[in-house]
């Protein structure tokens, strides 16, 4: 290592460890070694850190309160550090971090309404795709029908939930925040088409064929899956609905390279 | 069900859902701006909130109190929040 590459470990490692020492050589103007200089760097990381969070989960904050979510924020901000220099990434792992959260532990939809923020940013910033169309739905020969399988569209993230998590986070986007009718599980999708972020509730009654075709199972094998627990599961309904809103890019057989 | 009867139910299912769906052409850009009614529940959020952070270039100005003590209890809307009854704060099921 050089020195200089040294001299910049040192920092790094001092930066984000206030037990450790001023690094060596690092000095003002007058030659002094200045912790409470050295102490404002630190400040900054943390506080960046937390901020980050803070603008990325906008939800979860609100939900736990802003002190409740800057000691949480902090905590994560203490064990992960960005992998990417790109901030909006940064919190990735924190619905991860939430569910193992003891202090969070009394609202248990708290990691997936974190989990579908993430996927808001991550669609935000997803590679501009066109959607599938329904013309290529309808071009599909029916021998061929059970064998294809989608592709999901780059922005596209699908949120299976224990919790209403879709319609608590709806409750949040206005001022007043509202009332969330039902405990029941939700299917989320998340995707961006083209310019604006969709925020879908996948029917109930489809979500389990939606969780099978995300997860790149064959439409045949989807829809009997569907139809065993369902037999009034509605095929075209759930298909077209599905991708309409432009949740995939393309489809291919079961079989052939994508 | 055999393979080439539910190969047969689903192609027909299909061409049902797509000639009800009345057009079998790429999405408009009102349809997927969500502008129109979309499948499922469409849920209307503050798109500009998902761009996230690091896209604009505020300063840093706030202390960060690491060594306050820290109120571990959440206080936000959970607190208020309705969800079926029960107050945001819930059991795990």
């Amino acid at each position: 290592m050089s020195a200089f590459a040294a001299t910049q470990a040192d920092f790094a490692q001092a930066l984000t460890n206030p037990a450790q020492p001023v690094p060596i050589g690092l000095t003002t103007t007058d030659g002094r070694n200045d912790p409470l200089r050295f102490a404002v760097y630190r400040n900054n990381v943390f506080v960046g850190l937390t901020q980050a969070l803070a603008k990325r989960f906008p939800v979860t904050r609100r939900l736990v309160g802003e002190e409740f979510f800057a000691g949480m924020a902090r905590v994560y901000a203490d064990a992960e550090k960005p992998a990417s220099p790109l901030l909006f990434r940064y919190g990735d792992t924190f619905p991860d971090f939430i569910a193992t959260f003891p202090p969070a532990a009394s609202l248990p939809y708290l990691a997936d309404l974190a989990r579908l923020e993430t996927a808001l940013t991550r669609a935000y910033h997803a590679a501009d795709v066109a959607p599938l169309g329904l013309d290529v739905l309808s071009a599909i020969a029916p021998d061929t029908l059970p064998r294809t399988v989608l592709l999901p569209h780059p922005s596209a993230a699908q949120l299976v939930s224990a919790w209403p998590v879709g319609t608590i986070w709806a409750a949040h986007q206005g001022e007043i925040v509202g009332t969330v009718a039902s405990r029941a599980a939700e299917t989320v999708i998340v995707a961006r088409p083209v310019m604006d972020v969709g925020v879908h509730v996948v029917p109930a009654n489809h979500a389990g064929f939606s969780a099978a075709v995300f997860e790149g199972a064959t439409l045949g094998d989807a829809a009997a899956r569907a139809l065993d627990s369902d037999a009034a599961f509605d095929f075209g309904a759930a298909l077209v609905g599905l991708v309409s809103l432009g949740a995939f890019s393309a489809v291919r057989l079961n079989g052939e390279e994508a | 069900m055999n393979r080439q009867t539910l190969a047969l139910a689903l192609a027909g299912s299909l061409s049902a859902a797509l000639s009800a769906a009345a057009f079998a052409a790429p999405l408009s850009p009102e349809q997927m701006s969500g502008k129109e009614k979309c499948y499922g529940v469409a849920l209307a959020g503050q798109n500009d909130c998902a761009a996230g952070p690091g896209t604009t270039c505020a300063g840093t100005s706030t202390m960060d109190y690491q060594g306050n003590a820290w109120k571990a209890v959440p206080a936000g809307t959970c607190t208020t929040m309705n969800i079926d009854g029960h107050m945001g704060s819930l059991e795990p099921m």
